[in-house]
């Protein structure tokens, strides 16, 4: 499989990404410097966690104007399959890729933990169609925007498109935060409305080994490359 | 060259600059009358304002350590697996494997206080420039922070914005904060410590240094623009405060965390290739402690034009620019012919360069600004001839040992739990760890106290049978103890930081130290620093853990009230196996084995214990003794067991004593145990003074250890004399049964543990 991981200044998990991917594939994902316009054809698109350009704007504004993009768009144009990733999401929403925003959390703190998510019985796509519907997947997040807002025929439209993926889940009846972020419904991940483009509030690629915090990551990340491999 | 009437038609501030001081200047910039005048001979002339600036920021107590550098003098440095001790911007050991950590700790308390986020931040920013200075990758984060009084109003606040800048800077560039220690006593009310410490890594042949080398070497300006913020921040650093500190704020420096992981990225790729001779980051006064230590470490000169300075704002005199402590920027003297090279990789990264002068064999510093010459000094007085004052010390200290029987109360065992799980100091600051990414990078194993010490991969050390080699970090200090006891206090520090290295199961193997105390003019401070280098000297000695950088915090006092000594140890290990390192958290039907110095485990030791400040609401009295023979012993016990993987958890004795540090092993997994008693104490009462001190004395050199080979365990104690008392099978009820004397509900204890620090902070309670 013929991956690449867009680099931003200011991207901090393109290293982790790539690591994580070569670790599945064993080939090492091609690195896309922000600045580029031409990109090769490449099965999967990964837009990594990060501060992209400090988010001193808000965040993903800047990255979003980048020549990449217009290359990303061009790729998702092509049916290319991308993934975004935490500030890859937040990009992928202010390129308007992905519908909605992610404003801040809403405890207004940033917050570093494990959470729990549900595998949402959403449309065909290349990155959940090989895991079960009700599947739980314990991933990190690490943000202080994440908390997914959507005006409500919006969010009304994405549930009849199947287009929600993921949403944060309580283990138990008594748990009361495990919703990280205060997310619309409890949203950790959409969709794009050919199911190509996933955009996601955890890193699957800090989960990939026993040691350190499981390996949900990794399941959740070798279920894409085999269903986009087939 | 023209007159300086031109000059005063160019730019006025810079022809006020360049006009001799007088003795008022000095003072105003907190030299002495007689540094002063001693300034003035060594130069042989009259120094201008640009030129005194220079001075007096060189012969700051920051930069110069002067009283405290006859001392620092005495500490052990040297080991075979030293490669750079003391006096480069981070100090360096050898790892194996060709690698090197390299780390220090540095402190940023005066701003902090006045500005919290941008004062931590910059914090942060300028001990990970340090490390990556010297060609290491920056790998973790570590801090170790003092906040007053919990319920002073100011204290949340403090609290709310050093943590957002903490974790504002470290989440931003990408590097993880994996863990450090947050207290709070009245003493840091006016004046709170915020030290930040960074570990990095390096292959051991690819180490930068700072001296310069070669006359006519261009120097090279990169990073950030030099603005007027941080003018003078490091006299700032170097004052005592009064009511009026926060009108200081335009002495803060402004962290931009961006610009600092794109000066990163660019600084390690240019060090990849063969370019850079050497380098030094600009971080306490600017430009000038930068210059002034390349061009003296080489015993060589340099001449700055700095016209050519990339500058923020119109028409800056000499005088602030050399001064401005604006942050992510570099200084390094490049290969010659390798510029256009190098500017290249800092354009990619958006990144100003600019070649601003050369390295001379002049042994001056010679800058000009607008073709006038704003300054023509000899670099031996600035550095040479700072002064190093024998400052008279008395160290005192408090030898009345309190007996358990001194302390009564009608307080149960659960009652004193309860209290101190309601104590900020002890409670979870998982409050706080939320708000730090500890696990970018993707290599951290345990951070933020799920084991005594946070361990960190060592990237790319994975093989076939291991999944690599681990660093192990921490940070410690029991200021209360140095108070009644600088020396014991000091060794303390050192000593339980090793025993948290050894805990989470790797070998404790050098120190960077960060040395906070009050006004050094005042015989008790002075005392309070002689003794405790005198402690943290011995104990690192017989250890093995040489001190190989630190940085100096004097003058942390308001309105002449001293906080209390706080010595803080940041002490780095490795672990050869990162799968061997241990939690703190018991295991389900595994056996608690408390191991070490003991007498017999009969009692405990009471004397400046939270469980007295629980009873009587004050320290004092001896804190526990130090006895560095056990302490070893423990060590090497520990890594004993650890390498035969027989141990499933363990966690040392400290803040609280046995039945606190029982408690939180139980937490994670909501256990319970019924506890061994000593046969002296089955039969006592709940508050019986004797029970009490065994369950919250605060004696040393003691861990307590989980395993499901009890047997075996105790064969290898036996062998090699360790003393042991063995506590009890753990068991799925969640209650900490004392015999028939009390029943403790550990899930009790657990939400008290986990609320604290929120409640405190005003948040809504956990579910």
């Amino acid at each position: 499989m013929r991956s690449g991981v867009v680099i931003f200044p200011g991207s901090n998990c393109d290293r982790d990404m790539i690591v994580a991917l070569r670790k599945i594939t064993g080939k090492t994902p091609i690195k896309i410097w922000h600045k580029e316009y031409d990109i090769p054809n490449l099965d999967l698109i990964v837009i990594p966690g990060g501060f992209t350009f400090g988010d001193y704007l808000r965040c993903g504004a800047l990255a979003a104007r980048s020549p990449v993009i217009t290359s990303i768009k061009n790729h998702i144009s092509r049916g290319g399959t991308v993934l975004g990733v935490c500030n890859g999401f937040q990009i992928l929403i202010e390129a308007k890729i992905l519908p909605g925003s992610l404003i801040r959390n809403k405890k207004l703190l940033f917050t570093c933990r494990e959470t729990t998510l549900e595998v949402q019985n959403c449309m065909k796509n290349p990155f959940l169609s090989g895991l079960k519907i009700g599947e739980c997947l314990k991933i990190p997040v690490a943000h202080n925007e994440g908390n997914y807002f959507a005006p409500e025929d919006s969010l009304k439209q994405l549930k009849e498109e199947g287009r929600i993926a993921l949403k944060y889940i309580k283990q138990n009846d008594n748990e009361k935060n495990y919703n990280p972020n205060g997310s619309t419904e409890d949203i950790a991940g959409i969709l794009s409305n050919n199911g190509k483009v996933l955009g996601m509030m955890p890193h699957p690629e800090r989960a990939i080994n026993y040691l350190q915090g499981g390996t949900d990551g990794l399941k959740f990340l070798t279920n894409c490359v085999e269903q986009i491999i087939g | 060259m023209e007159p300086q009437s031109e000059l005063l038609k160019i730019n006025k501030n810079e022809y006020l600059a360049q006009q001799k001081s007088k003795l008022e200047d000095a003072l105003d910039m907190g030299l002495t009358k007689n540094e002063y005048n001693l300034i003035c001979e060594k130069i042989d002339k009259i120094p201008n304002i640009t030129e005194l600036g220079i001075f007096s920021a060189m012969f700051s107590e920051h930069c110069s350590y002067k009283s405290s550098k006859k001392w620092l003098k005495t500490l052990p440095t040297e080991a075979s697996h030293v490669i750079q001790g003391p006096g480069e911007n981070a100090g360096v050991i050898d790892i194996g494997e060709n690698l090197a950590a390299v780390f220090k700790i540095e402190s940023h308390n005066h701003p902090s206080f006045i500005e919290p986020y941008q004062g931590s931040a910059t914090g942060v920013g300028g001990i990970l420039r340090d490390v990556f200075t010297m060609g290491a990758r920056p790998i973790a984060l570590m801090n170790a922070l003092r906040f007053g009084s919990p319920d002073q109003p100011l204290t949340k606040h403090l609290v709310s914005g050093v943590v957002r800048g903490i974790g504002g800077y470290g989440n931003c560039i990408g590097i993880p904060t994996v863990g450090g220690e947050t207290n709070f006593d009245k003493s840091y009310d006016g004046n709170i410590l915020v030290n930040a410490m960074a570990v990095g890594l390096a292959k051991k042949d690819r180490i930068f240094y700072s001296a310069a080398t070669g006359a006519g070497n261009p120097v090279i300006y990169v990073g950030a623009k030099t603005g007027r913020d941080g003018i003078h921040g490091a006299t700032m650093a170097s004052a005592e405060f009064t009511e009026n500190s926060t009108e200081k704020r335009p002495t803060v420096q402004v962290g931009d965390p961006f610009t600092g992981k794109l000066l990163l990225e660019a600084c390690l790729e240019l060090m990849n290739t063969d370019a850079v001779l050497s380098i030094q980051d600009m971080g306490a006064a600017g430009l000038t402690s930068s210059s002034v230590e390349m061009a003296s470490k080489g015993s060589l000169g340099m001449n700055l034009n700095l016209d050519l300075v990339p500058t923020r704002e119109d028409k800056m005199t000499s005088y602030e620019i050399m001064l401005s402590e604006s942050q992510e920027r570099m200084l390094m003297i490049l290969k010659p012919g390798s510029e256009e090279k190098a500017k290249s990789i800092f354009d990619k990264w958006d990144l100003d360069f600019a070649n601003i002068g050369e390295v001379t064999n002049t042994g001056r510093l010679i800058l000009t600004k607008h073709g006038f010459e704003a300054c023509n000094l000899p670099l031996e007085p600035l550095v040479e001839d700072a002064p190093e004052y024998n400052k008279p010390y008395e160290i005192k200290t408090d030898k009345k040992v309190l007996k358990p029987t001194d302390l009564k109360t009608n307080l149960t065992i659960f009652d004193i739990l309860k209290i101190i799980f309601k104590n900020p100091n002890i409670a979870s600051k998982k409050w706080i760890w939320e708000q730090y990414d500890s696990s970018v990078m993707g290599d951290t194993i345990f951070a933020n106290g799920i084991s005594d010490a946070s361990i960190v991969k060592i990237h790319g050390t994975e093989k076939k049978e291991s999944y690599g080699k681990g660093l192990a970090i921490t940070t410690d200090c029991t200021p209360r103890y140095v108070k009644s006891d600088p020396i014991i206090g000091g060794m303390q520090a050192v000593c339980e930081a090793a025993r948290n290295i050894a805990s989470s199961g790797a070998i404790p193997l050098a120190i960077t130290n960060n040395l906070n105390f009050g006004n050094p003019d005042k015989k008790n401070v002075m005392g309070e620093i002689v003794g405790s280098i005198k402690g943290i000297s011995e104990a690192a000695s017989f250890l093995g853990t040489p001190i190989v950088s630190g940085n100096v915090s004097l003058y942390n006092e308001t309105n002449g009230k001293s906080i209390l000594p706080t010595p803080v140890i940041g002490m780095v290990g490795t672990i050869d196996k990162v799968e061997n390192s241990l939690e703190i958290s018991a295991k389900l039907e595994n056996v608690l084995i408390a191991l070490g110095q003991s007498d017999n485990f009969e009692s405990g030791w009471v004397g400046c214990s939270i469980y007295q400040e629980i009873i009587n609401k004050k320290y004092d009295g001896a804190p526990p003794p130090i006895n560095l023979d056990n302490e070893k012993q423990v060590i090497e016990i520990l890594l004993k067991l650890t390498e035969q993987k027989l141990l499933t958890a363990a966690h040392d004795i400290s803040d609280g004593g046995l039945l606190t540090t029982v408690c939180e092993m139980l937490f994670k997994y909501n256990l319970g145990l019924d506890i061994n008693l000593p046969d002296n104490l089955i039969n006592c009462d709940n508050n019986d003074p004797l029970l009490q001190s065994w369950c919250f004395g605060e004696d040393q050199a003691r861990v307590i250890i989980g395993t499901k080979n009890v047997k075996k365990v105790q064969v290898i104690l036996k062998e090699n004399n360790v003393d042991f008392f063995v506590l009890g099978k753990t068991n799925s009820t969640s209650n900490l049964n004392l015999k028939d004397i009390t029943t403790i509900s550990i899930s009790n204890l657990s939400k008290l543990n986990e609320n604290t620090i929120p409640a405190m902070m005003g948040m809504k309670q956990q579910g």
